[in-house]
Order: structure tokens, then sequence, then C-alpha cells
């Protein structure tokens, strides 16, 4: 996993005081909370995690994670456990625009690897690897439901679908003009590109 | 045509909106539940619908809720799975965006019949945009009060909410999926007990699928047993297909449980045929865990008779000659596949997805996984092809949960059926791999 | 409630799972297992090497088990049949489980500290093949120490999580745990960090293989050439009751006592773990009577006892070989 670290990791007394989220974030985390039983409060976790990687740049680090510890009162190292368990959580930095290209099965069947082929030249980078600008990170992703649109690749919440290099160049164009941090979270989605 | 219960509406502008789609009998089954009926009623109609859990394993759900423990003075809960993952699998997604309220209503059914003052939709992560879609049909049906206190003025109360997941498709089964639920990692629970009796942070709880969930509002509101007149034998109802690879219409179709493969795959009102004028080489018919089988046995079964499209049918000749319904995650692919690569990316997902927890699967689909690449490579030799095969025997039936039958199974009836492609490899003759996209695009100029 | 194991029949408790029955008949028919511990909670069922086949579910439903069970969380019913030792698919499908162990296993016996007591090394002695057959490189990880007195050497953990579950059993503040998941899931404590807690040492008594390691005796003797002494103190944290590893006058190494299953009676503190290690510091209560569980008892329990002759009849009348001689 591209996005993934191995061995015990630094930790940045400093930083973690300076992480704490906005005060809007805060009252989303207090809602997703309050879903739960009194108690249960360890529920929220996953949704948290997105939240607090959406605040703090697109990646959870030790600090991020040690603070979302703090806020639903349980054990830092279940918080690792937990996020560096499921694929959406990038525990290093990455791009702004991380591109998750689908390549299982009926994405393959269509043509995912020469859509990978094809980014990895146009970004001049491979499966992993971030731009030098910081702008896009690519990745490869197991079957992420789109298999009668494929081939398919997820930014953020958007689900672009339908692959052309084509709509390739214009998700490029329009993310890089655009320039700003892409988010699982994000509102304004778009499913057509 | 044939009858479509689910997503009959799916075309009708604003479909996403409680108006329109109150406007087009919404929410019917929770006045008439509410208001009519005992929650046991409901859950006998159920019964009596033959209706069978569609998320892959196809047990019956009304079995399965009159299973739910109810001690007095605990909380019982009712999960929907919207972990949707299972490769080939897109049709919770389809329901889910186009008619979100219909997965409401059927929570807000179910939870009744169950007695769940509390349901959780689990939506996998990648699903955010889906999830925020529920949300805001969950926020119009609170407004309306068809959630909260009191429903339609009766001493029925719920709430309903969505979570996201991560990213991990082993939360799909259901013990995983609870565990993710209470912020934990994905690992399926060492069963007994099951969620019925302690599921949910140890309580009684159920986990359906979006598919069965939205199924009990036609249910409620036609009766069970005019439900069960629709299908073949103990496949009743409708089912959703989502149709992929290389056919000419790709997309959800709803069937009436029951119509030949053949049909579902050639005519015009379903998948179109194969595109390209090519010929249909093989077919996964229920999502990438199930047997893959070639043209001739998915048409027909060993005996020669049409093969329908039934959990009975499809499974007609064991894993032998034949396959599952599974999740309906239906693959077809042309004449130019290679078998061989299509499992290789089934046995890399499944790498990639496992947990970890159980030796078996930790190791041994990694190890499929590496084996098969030498294919891919070059580099196989003959004698890999048996390798293949005892690694997969043992990994089968000795995990904790089934996602070890899930990497053994397309391993195994790929080789079963397709020998011959492992063995050309193996000695080095052509390995067939165009590239897929410029036969896609060949079509679409 | 009346269960069967390998065709010998006896009464247990209520509650009691398939794994504990086998036990208390003998270690004959007792599954071998990896991963689980009788006194930490919700152990095993990981490792899949303890599996069993149930060919009789109970008196009233006979039906047979689908699947082979882990017999360490199946509790008997009554009138259960179970086999262990005399059904061949079991013991090709144990061979399995220690192929899959072994994949991704260094092998580095000659330098682990763990040789001689290492249950995967009995395991594989027992249940594996001589060969492997896998040819890949297996995963490799960094060492790391984890606290003064304990060294994390990942690539030979085979995933037990005992260790996890000692530190959320016995301590209050868990800082390791299990991190990514499938065959890249590690044992680690995430930041760079350092368990100290009394009972941390624990770890290393629990871990089947050579993972977790007593730092103070690295590569100070191979395990067969100490002398196991039985040994206490009046000791303020834990019982004092321990097991002193000797060499003439020298004490290279202080574990808990282990039964004959190889698990700690009570868990020892860190203070008589890694600080008492002079001779001085206990009271020696005599040589230790060797358990099963050692290399050096190899000689001991190799009898032919009435249990090992009805097992073996057993096995010869389907045709076995004998698994415990090797070709």
């Amino acid at each position: 996993m591209s996005s993934q670290v191995h061995g015990a990791q630094k930790f940045d007394k400093a930083k973690r005081a300076e992480t704490v989220f906005s005060e809007e974030a805060m009252k989303t985390a207090q809602t997703i909370i309050s879903r739960y039983p009194e108690g249960k409060q360890k529920s929220a976790l996953l949704p948290i995690l997105h939240l607090a990687q959406a605040e703090f740049g697109g990646w959870l680090s030790p600090e991020t994670m040690d603070y979302v510890a703090s806020i639903l009162k349980i054990r830092p190292v279940e918080v690792f456990e937990v996020a560096s368990f499921y694929t959406m959580y990038n525990l290093k930095p990455m791009g702004k625009c991380v591109l998750e290209v689908c390549q299982t099965s009926s994405c393959w069947l269509n043509g995912a690897e020469d859509i990978v082929k094809y980014i990895e030249k146009k970004l001049n980078i491979k499966v992993g690897e971030t731009t030098k600008d910081g702008m896009f990170s690519l990745k490869v992703a197991e079957c992420l439901g789109s298999c009668g649109t494929a081939p398919m690749l997820q930014c953020g919440a958007s689900y672009h679908e339908n692959l052309t290099y084509e709509k390739v160049d214009a998700i490029l164009e329009t993310y890089k003009n655009e320039g700003r941090l892409r988010s699982y979270t994000d509102l304004d989605y778009k499913n057509t590109l | 045509m044939g009858r479509k219960l689910l997503i009959h509406n799916d075309k009708v502008p604003g479909i996403n909106t409680l108006e329109v789609y109150r406007a087009h009998g919404g929410y019917a089954s929770v006045e008439k539940a509410l208001k009519t009926m005992q929650p046991d009623q409901v859950t006998d109609e159920v019964k009596k619908s033959g209706l069978r859990g569609r998320g892959g394993a196809g047990f019956p759900t009304g079995m399965k809720w009159s299973f739910l423990a109810k001690p007095e003075g605990v909380p019982r809960y009712l999960v929907c799975n919207a972990d949707e993952s299972e490769p080939g699998t897109f049709k919770d997604r389809y329901l889910m965006e186009k008619i979100p309220h219909a997965l409401i209503e059927g929570m807000i059914t179910s939870s009744f019949a169950l007695g769940a003052k509390q349901s959780y939709i689990y939506i996998r992560g990648e699903y955010f945009y889906v999830a925020r879609i529920l949300e805001a049909a969950i926020a119009e049906a609170y407004a309306a009060g068809w959630l909260g206190k009191n429903i339609l003025g009766t001493d029925f109360s719920h709430d309903c909410y969505v979570q996201v997941g991560g990213g991990a498709y082993i939360c799909g089964e259901e013990t995983a999926l609870l565990e993710s639920l209470e912020g934990k990692r994905g690992n399926p629970r060492i069963k007994p007990p099951f969620p019925a009796v302690a599921g949910l942070w140890g309580c009684p709880t159920v986990v359906n699928n979006v598919e069965t969930i939205a199924a009990v509002v036609p249910i409620v509101n036609m009766g069970g047993e005019e439900y069960a007149k629709i299908g073949v034998g103990k496949s009743t109802g409708t089912k959703l297909i989502s149709a992929s690879g290389h056919i000419n219409k790709p997309g959800v179709y709803e069937i009436e449980l029951g119509i030949t493969v053949e049909e579902f795959i050639y005519s015009e009102e379903y998948c179109g045929g194969i595109r390209n004028g090519k010929k249909l080489k093989a077919v996964v018919a229920g999502g990438s865990s199930v047997p893959i089988l070639p043209t001739e046995l998915i048409l027909k079964t060993a005996k020669g008779e049409p093969r329908l499209m039934t959990y009975e049918s499809l499974s007609d000749g064991g894993f032998q000659t034949g396959t599952m319904l599974g999740s309906g995650g239906f693959i077809a692919m042309d004449e130019d596949t290679s078998i061989v690569k299509n499992l290789f990316t089934f046995s890399r997902f499944y790498h990639h997805e496992s947990c970890g927890q159980c030796s078996p699967c930790r190791e041994g689909t990694g190890w499929m996984e590496k084996i098969l690449k030498k294919f891919l490579d070059g580099t196989a030799n003959e004698s890999d092809v048996d390798l293949l095969w005892d690694i997969q025997s043992k990994i089968e039936g000795k995990t904790i949960c089934p996602l070890g039958e899930a990497a053994a199974w397309p391993v195994a009836a790929a080789i079963r059926h397709f020998k011959h492609e492992f063995i050309e490899i193996a000695q080095k003759k052509k390995f067939v791999d165009i590239s897929h996209y410029d036969r896609l695009n060949k079509i679409r100029a | 409630m009346k269960v069967t194991i390998d065709g010998i029949e006896i009464d247990v408790p209520k509650g009691t799972t398939i794994l504990q029955a086998a036990r208390m008949i003998g270690q004959e028919v007792a599954p071998p297992t990896m991963c689980y511990y009788s006194s930490l909670k919700t152990s095993g069922g990981y490792c899949r090497t303890c599996i069993v086949k149930v060919t009789q579910g109970s008196a009233a439903n006979p039906t047979p088990m689908p699947k082979p069970v882990a017999s360490c969380r199946t509790e008997v019913m009554d009138g259960m049949v179970v086999e262990n030792v005399t059904n061949k698919d079991v013991l090709e499908a144990r061979k399995g489980v220690v192929e899959f162990l072994l994949v991704n296993h260094p092998l580095d016996c000659p330098v682990c500290d763990q040789a001689g007591e290492c249950s995967l090394q009995d395991l594989g002695y027992g249940h594996g093949a001589a060969t492997t057959r896998y040819e890949f490189p297996r995963r490799e990880f960094e060492r790391i120490d984890i606290g003064k007195y304990v060294q994390l050497h990942m690539n030979r953990c085979i995933m037990c999580f005992r260790c996890v579950k000692v530190a959320e059993q016995l301590t209050d503040n868990r800082v390791h745990g299990v991190m990514h998941r499938g065959d890249a899931a590690e044992i680690s404590t995430y930041i760079e960090n350092v368990i100290e807690n009394d009972f941390s040492g624990n770890v290393i008594d629990v871990c089947p293989v050579g993972a977790l390691t007593d730092k103070t005796f690295r590569f100070k003797s191979r395990v067969w050439f100490t002398k196991p002494v039985d040994a206490s103190c009046d000791c303020k944290k834990c019982s004092g009751k321990v097991r002193l590893w000797m060499k003439g006058e020298e004490v290279l190494r202080v574990t808990a006592r282990k039964d004959q299953w190889g698990e700690a009676e009570e868990f020892i503190c860190n203070t008589c773990r890694f600080d008492r290690k002079k001779t001085s510091d206990w009271k020696i209560e005599g040589p230790t009577k060797v358990d099963r569980h050692s290399v050096i008892s190899q000689n001991h329990y190799n009898h032919l006892n009435e249990l090992k002759v009805q097992v073996l009849k057993q096995q010869k009348a389907l045709g076995f070989m004998d698994i415990n001689k090797r070709p």
C-alpha cells in the first residue's frame, strides 16, 4: 500500500499542541459522536478520522491521530491500529488530489491498465508517487463499485467514470486549475466530468 | 418486460427527493405496517415472501429475523450492510444514489418488525458522496415525521444513522462490519455467538444488505404471498443484477428471478449481447468470489437444461459444473479475454483485502497472487498449476470467515474449466493480452 | 457432557471447549496450538493449527459440522464426536496451516534465542512437510527495541496476538498493537516509544516464537544448555514464583513457570524477570520437572503409554503412517 508506512514513527510534541479542530469541524465531530450510545463514542472513530484527514492536510500524522484519540477518550494505539487497517487513510503526506484508479476485473477488462499508464506518462510519476508540485498523487485501488461504468477513477468524493484519455485530460486540467485539496468529505462531489 | 419492484422509478426526475418519492407511493409500507400490523406480522409477511438475503449468501431473510434474540431491557439494532465491495457488484450504489428513500423506508419498516429503536447504515467509505445523498434523505424523512419520535402518531420511535467505512472489503462480512461500526479494525469475529444474539455493542442485531431491506417495502405493500408468486421455486421476487464486462449495455438491471441467462445476456432489454460482435467466453455470475463458468455451462446446465437466473439453477451441478447467484455481480468476458489474467486481478484483490487475522488467508492469498504473477511474467511452470490448486484447497474451509472461500473458489474454478490456458502459458505458447482500452474505444468511436 | 475425541470418551462440564477436553484426555490427542492461551481472554481461533473435524455435532443433532472447526474456540455438546489425529483430512489441513505459518518465517533458528522452546519449531517438526514450496522473497521488517528489555523481531512473528492481549489484559495502558492488515500486518508501537510497565516482560513468555525475546538473555546460551530451576522470592508486585535458567551458578534468564502446554502458570513482574539475576535473590525450590515443551525433554515423554497405543491402533487401522516417525 503506497500510502502506508512501516516501523515506528517520530512524534512531535510541539506539532501535537498545534493540532486542534476548527470550531466547525469540532461541531461536526460532536454531531457524529452523538449518533452512538453513551460510552460507545469509539464508534465514531472512522468518520472522525475522515474528518481529521480532510482538516489536517489530507493525511493522518501521528500527532493528528493522537489528537483524535484525545477527542474520543481512547488510547492512541487504538487509533493507529484502525487507521492503518483501512485503505482510505493516508499515513504519509500525499498530493492535493489523490487519483485512485480502480484496477479490478471489470475495470481491467475495460482498459484500466491503459488509463494508469496514460496518467503515469502524463504526470511523469509512477503509481505510488506524487508530482513535484505536490498537486497529484497516483494510486491504484481495488474494486470501487463502478464496474458497469468502467474504467473509472476516484478523486476525493468524486467518481469519474467511463474514462477515456480525453476525460482524464479534462479531469487533470480542472483539478490543477482549482488547485485545492480534494477530500472524501467534500460536499461538491461530481461524478460526471 | 419483467416486473420491477425496486428501481421501477429510477428515471423519474427528482425521485431522490421525499416529495417526488412520496408522490409515487413512497412510505406506504411504513403507513401500512405501523397503522395496521403488529411487528410479528411484518416478519411473517417477509417469511411468506421467501425473500433471501441479496448480499450474496442467500439466507432466508424472515428466518434470520426470527433468530433475533429479544431479551427484556436490551436494545436491538438493525444494521444495513451497504459496504458493497464485491468486484462486479454496484447495484446497491445505484439504488441508494437514485432512490435513497427506498432504503430509508425499508429501514423504518424493517426496524418496526424487529423492534429496533436505532438503525445504522454502514456504507463503504469510497461511497462518501452516496452517504451524503442518504443523509440528505434522512434529514427530509425526519422533517416529515417518518423518522424520530412517535412516527405517524404511534408509539414507535426510530432513529436512523449513516456511518461511512474506511476502505476495506472485509467489512462486508457482517461481524467485521459490526467491529468496524464499533470503531475497530475490520476483523471478522469468531462465531458463535452470532449477531442475532450478540451483535452491535453486544446487543442482538440483524445485519441485512441494502437490496434486502429495500425489498421489504414491496413485500409489505403487496403482501408476502403475492411477492412469492414472482420467480421460480425458492427464488422468489426480483433481483438487481449488476452487469459489466464485455457487454453492449452494462448497468444495473432488475430482473424477475427465473429468466434465462441467455435472455439476460443477449436480449435488448438487458445486456444487449457481447460487444464488438465477439463471442462470449466466460461469465462470473455472482460477484468475483463465485466460480467462473465457460459459455457452454453458463447458458446450459450439465444436463442440457437452460440455465436460469435463480439461486437453484445457477448452482445446479455444484461447483463441478455450476456456480452461484451470489450478489448478482455479473461479469461477462469475450473470446479474447485471458482467464488467467482476470483471475490474477481477483487474487490480487483478495490478497489486498485479507484482514490478516488467520494464517491460511493471510499467507495463502498473497502466495496465490505471486504464483499467478509468474504466469503474467511468463516464468510459470506447469507444476505451478498444481501448486495453485493445492494452496486454494488448503485455504478453503479453514478460515475464520468466508473470505477464505471467496479467495479460493475463483482459483479453483479457473483451473477446473480453463486449465489449458494455464498450461499454454506455462509451456511458453503465446500469451494473449491485447489492450482492452483500444477494444473499448473501437465501439465508442 | 460426554464427548468422544479420537475414539476416547470423556465427561466434561458444560462450557468446556474441544481443546480443553482433548487436553484433559492427554497430549496424545490434544491438538497443537499457536495462538490459544488459556489465561488470556479471547485468545485463540486465529492460527488454525488446532482445527479438528466434528463428525457428530451432538447426540440431539448428530449432523457433522461441514467445515473443520478451531477446537480452542468451539464448545463441546453432549454426544459430540471429534476426530483429530485419527482423521487424515485434519492432519493434511494442519500440514497446510504449518506451511502457511512458515511461508514468511525466516527459519533463522540457528541464531534465534527461542530455538529449543519454540512452538513453531515443534509444530513444524511434528506436522509440517520436510521441504518448502514457497519460492518468493520473505517479508522483512526492521528489528526494533520495545523498551529496555524486549526486542521485537517482527520477521519471526506468526500473528498470534497473544502479546497484544497480554498488554490489554495485564497492563492499564497498552501502547503496542497490530498495525496494517493482511500479510502486511505487524506488531508495533507505531510511535517510537518504549513499553514501560511492570508486566511488559510477559509478552516474551507468551510469544510462541522468537519474535519477542529477552534482551538480557540475548545470545547468552542455547536454552538446552541451561538448567531450569524453580525458585521464588518475596515480591511486592507479583507472586515471585519463577523459573531460573542457570548455567553453573549463574542465572542467565528468569521466566514464568510454564505448564505442560507451555503456558505460564502465573505472570511475573519485570523486576523478577530482569533485575533479579543473582542466586542470592532467590529461594531455590529445586530442579524443574521437565515439561513436554522443551527439547530438553525429548527423551522423557516418548514412552508408549496406554493412550498412545490406543491412538496408534486406530491410526494403523485407517492405514496411517506413524506421524511420529520421520522418513
